[in-house]
């Protein structure tokens, strides 16, 4: 297939950036999204150009690298897909692609497709943690856990860190990516003895790295390649609320 | 050189606990004194560098992704075992043991084996306690399955994606450490040299990939823990980024490289369908407790599976197998689907593919179940392929996957230089010739939470009295120096082929010479047609751009320029070892029926091999194999 892309350059994090346009003429229908970026990058350094930089790792569709947005949604058209996991065959012939960084005041764009996602880091560092040190664990079957809130557990924990929800939120907020990780902990009794203080500093860093607030569009579930549901946005804001009236308590 | 593998006496079962007992410890008050460097923050990565931050060491720790998260221990699908013996069908410590070396053709070290299933029951309470969500029962306990080449179902899981919550686990303990400082994380920064100072490991020198600065970091310690070298062969299901750069690096400074020639060919992958291709998918082992492997029985059948009538499959897992069936080990799995296709009875497009079928299993189970089972790889099976495999049969097959040699280590986990230390994939120690199912993940937790933490100490311990180390002293000079002129000399090439190109062609002779099978023959013209493809890569490579930015074509330079070496030297080991073993099939040597026809007497030994210059091929020395426990014998899963 014959591919225009539209494709965002920028130098570094300083640079102001703008869109170049490429023509792809032998473009396979099987392969992969960042495997039709390959060959333009091929393409590029043959014409004494310079290759786009893009994150990419595992190209299965769960480490969470790979970040852009594609004709104008974060992973592109396809649902519950990365874009290392979305292939060509769902584009036409002759079509003209955009593709741009994630955009976020959190995010800033380091080069091209590749921008800082350290704001997330930090969040995790605040509270996305059990206290419990190595050696010290309790015999695993000593800690009996419900299977419907073992599950659900796992649907929140299924989150790959990508950053696409904060991408596609009008208000760049943050709240399904912590919402998601508060919620694992909040299923699950081993979380339990520091929910209050983890709810709280995470929270806190999270308005710190300037993310917005949620304001229930409910974009972030749409765009989410895991699919990661709204509900842990409520269960965020319940576990934060009882955090904060148990610490006014005391 | 005697390589002392430091195994403790004693029985078997007691090596590790009298070892704990006597080993030098670290008082509290020192360990604020020294520092550890923890390259790669994988399982085996993060969990080291969390739990000696715990210990109260002081940490740095690197990886080259934009997060400590990322490592490719997340794409780790199937399970991670441990003799918790809770399905009360068999299983001990001992079994665990006896199926790994079994397993791995006796080219591994009991008692580091041993100590692996000893620790694998720790490892499960502490993922627990840290909230990682393994499958569970009704009753709210922990669910098991069974695995590739054992008769137990030892293999704690969660779901399709056991690798991504276990490294979740361990990234939280990384991230607590972070937020208590004593750990100290630098992401997207990639190790390119190791500083030897008076023979021992002081230090390294990392590259800010996003700046391109190079940096100086000194520590009393440097732990390796990179991973594997799968992508050697260009296409692996590897993430992009896996390289051999650090232990290469460790290797060009002393450090021996043990087993090189060692590696995980996986039966279950999705077959390689272009030349854009990028890497290669792999599909969990555990789809094959319910899918039926087959392929027709008459040769260039071009009919659809459907419209194949059952007397007309051949089953040859079952038909050769019937006691393990389609759970034989991963070696011999991949093997039999070789020869079924080189037999001209591959299926797909290609010919180069087997079928999956999970028809029966759905009759039996009903689709929800399978579902529950596998819906997630079924479904990232039907987003490459474009086929629904609850309608039909998936095509798979075989494809790198996993190194089981590395640098080699002693019981300490130390290399053969002082301060040194490797762990997980990126040693060579467990895993013998070929490396179980469920057993990656586990040897990574078991290296990082509760081998180095203990074994790290007995070397520390003379070390409280060094000092701070410097990084102005002429062994950081020279190593930087020797950073600065290779990132020169790369970007001076100014050739005309892309990095890729050399990559690719490299992996091909890798794969058609040094792969499923191999022959002296090969072996040798491969070692001449990688020594040209070095030439050619310093001569006419293209690398856009400038040293001093963002820039993927140069990080890609420096890992393919060292792929390049390590190539060579695993078509050597290849050739020097004329029997075959697990992973590594050499033709000339084969049973009757066309089974690895070890050669005991002669190659019960680690081959490891240390480095002589760019001019002189590495000089072989060998660890013998002492068996205590197990008594060797052909491995039969018939």
């Amino acid at each position: 297939m014959r591919l225009t892309l539209k494709v965002w350059r920028q130098k570094n994090k300083s640079d102001k950036g703008g869109f170049e346009s490429y023509q792809l003429n032998n473009v396979d229908t099987h392969a992969s999204f960042l495997e039709m970026m390959d060959v333009l990058n091929e393409q590029l350094i043959h014409e004494n150009g310079t290759p786009v930089a893009f994150d990419h790792d595992c190209r299965e569709g769960i480490c969470g690298s790979c970040s852009m947005v594609i004709n104008g949604r974060p992973h592109g058209p396809l649902k519950g897909t990365t874009t290392c996991q979305l292939h060509m065959r769902h584009f036409n012939d002759g079509e003209t692609i955009t593709i741009e960084p994630f955009r976020a005041n959190s995010f800033p764009v380091l080069k091209d497709l590749v921008v800082d996602r350290s704001s997330f880091e930090r969040i995790q560092q605040a509270g996305g943690y059990i206290s419990v040190v190595t050696g010290s664990a309790p015999e695993a079957n000593n800690i009996a856990v419900n299977k419907v809130d073992s599950e659900k557990a796992f649907d929140a924990a299924a989150c790959i860190g990508c950053g696409a929800c904060v991408a596609t939120c009008k208000n760049g907020s943050a709240m399904l990516f912590v919402g998601a990780k508060i919620s694992q902990y909040a299923l699950l009794p081993q979380g339990h003895p520091e929910r209050n203080e983890r709810v709280l500093n995470m929270v806190a860093v999270m308005d710190e790295e300037g993310f917005g607030g949620c304001t229930n569009t409910g974009a972030c579930e749409a765009e989410c390649p895991k699919e990661i549901s709204v509900a842990n946005i409520m269960r965020l804001n319940r576990e934060y609320i009882s955090a904060k009236l148990s610490v006014q308590k005391e | 050189m005697a390589l002392d593998s430091k195994i403790p006496s004693g029985p078997l079962g007691e090596k590790w606990s009298q070892y704990k007992s006597s080993v030098k410890l670290v008082n509290p008050s020192n360990k604020k004194k020294i520092d550890i460097i923890v390259v790669g923050t994988g399982l085996a990565g993060a969990s080291a560098a969390a739990s000696l931050g715990e210990l109260g060491y002081k940490v740095k720790a690197f990886c080259f992704q934009d997060s400590a998260r990322r490592a490719h221990s997340i794409a780790a699908q199937g399970g991670i075992n441990a003799a918790k013996n809770y399905r009360n069908d068999g299983d001990s410590v001992y079994r665990l043991f006896y199926d790994t070396i079994k397993g791995g053709d006796y080219r591994s070290r009991e008692g580091n084996v041993h100590r692996l299933a000893e620790v694998s029951v720790n490892i499960i309470d502490q993922c627990v306690a840290q909230g990682v969500p393994f499958a569970r029962e009704y009753s709210g306990l922990l669910d098991n399955r069974s695995f590739g080449g054992v008769q137990v179902s030892r293999t704690f899981y969660a779901r399709g994606q056991t690798g991504q919550q276990l490294l979740l686990g361990a990234y939280s303990a990384l991230n607590r450490q972070v937020k208590e400082k004593s750990v100290e994380l630098f992401t997207r920064h990639e190790m390119v040299e190791v500083v030897i100072e008076n023979g021992k490991a002081r230090g390294v020198i990392v590259r800010d990939l996003v700046t391109g600065e190079i940096q100086r970091h000194a520590a009393h310690a440097v732990v390796l823990a990179t991973g594997g070298y799968g992508n050697v062969f260009f296409l692996s299901t590897n993430a992009m980024g896996c390289n051999t750069t650090a232990i290469w690096k460790a290797h060009k400074k002393g450090a021996f490289f043990g087993n090189p020639c060692f590696t995980q060919i996986h039966p279950t992958c999705i077959p390689v369908h272009g030349e854009y291709q990028s890497k290669l998918t792999l599909m969990s082992e555990s789809l094959r407790n319910d899918g039926r492997v087959w392929v027709s029985k008459s040769k260039g059948d071009k009919r659809k599976p459907q419209d194949i009538p059952e007397e007309e499959r051949d089953y040859y897992l079952e038909r050769k197998y019937p006691s393990f069936g389609n759970l034989v080990p991963r070696d011999i799995a991949s093997r039999a689907a070789k020869e079924a296709c080189d037999d001209g009875r591959g299926v797909g497009e290609t010919g180069m593919a087997v079928y999956l079928d999970f028809a029966d299993a759905i009759q039996k189970y009903g689709q929800d179940t399978i579902k529950s089972r596998y819906g997630n790889l079924f479904e990232m099976y039907d987003k490459i392929t474009g086929e629904d495999p609850y309608k039909t049969p998936m095509m798979i097959y075989p494809a790198v996957h996993y190194t089981m040699g590395g640098l080699w280590v002693d019981y300490n986990l130390m290399t053969n230089i002082p301060g040194m230390y490797a762990t997980g994939e990126c040693n060579f120690s467990d895993h013998g010739a070929n490396r179980l199912g469920a057993s990656a993940l586990m040897q990574g937790l078991a290296d990082g939470y509760f081998v180095l933490p203990y074994t790290i100490g007995d070397y520390l311990s003379g070390e409280i009295l060094t000092g701070k180390i410097k990084t102005d002293s002429p062994a950081f000079d020279e190593a930087e120096k020797n950073v600065r002129a290779q990132i020169d000399k790369l970007m001076n090439v100014k050739g005309t082929k892309s990095v890729d190109f050399y990559h690719r062609k490299l992996g091909k002779v890798m794969w058609d010479k040094c792969g499923m099978a191999r022959d002296a023959i090969g072996l040798a013209e491969a070692i001449e047609e990688i020594k040209k493809i070095r030439v050619e890569f310093w001569s006419d490579v293209k690398i856009p751009g400038t040293a001093n930015e963002l820039n993927p074509e140069l990080e890609k330079a420096i890992r393919v320029a060292d792929f390049i070496e390590l190539g060579e030297l695993m078509c050597r080991d290849a050739l020097n070892r004329e029997e075959s073993c697990g992973g590594h099939f050499r033709t000339e040597y084969q049973t009757p029926d066309g089974e690895a026809l070890r050669d005991d007497n002669k190659f019960a030994y680690v081959g490891a091999w240390e480095y002589k210059g760019e001019t002189q091929p590495q000089e072989l020395h060998k660890e013998e194999l002492v068996f205590e426990s197990v008594h060797l014998t052909q491995r039969s899963y018939k």
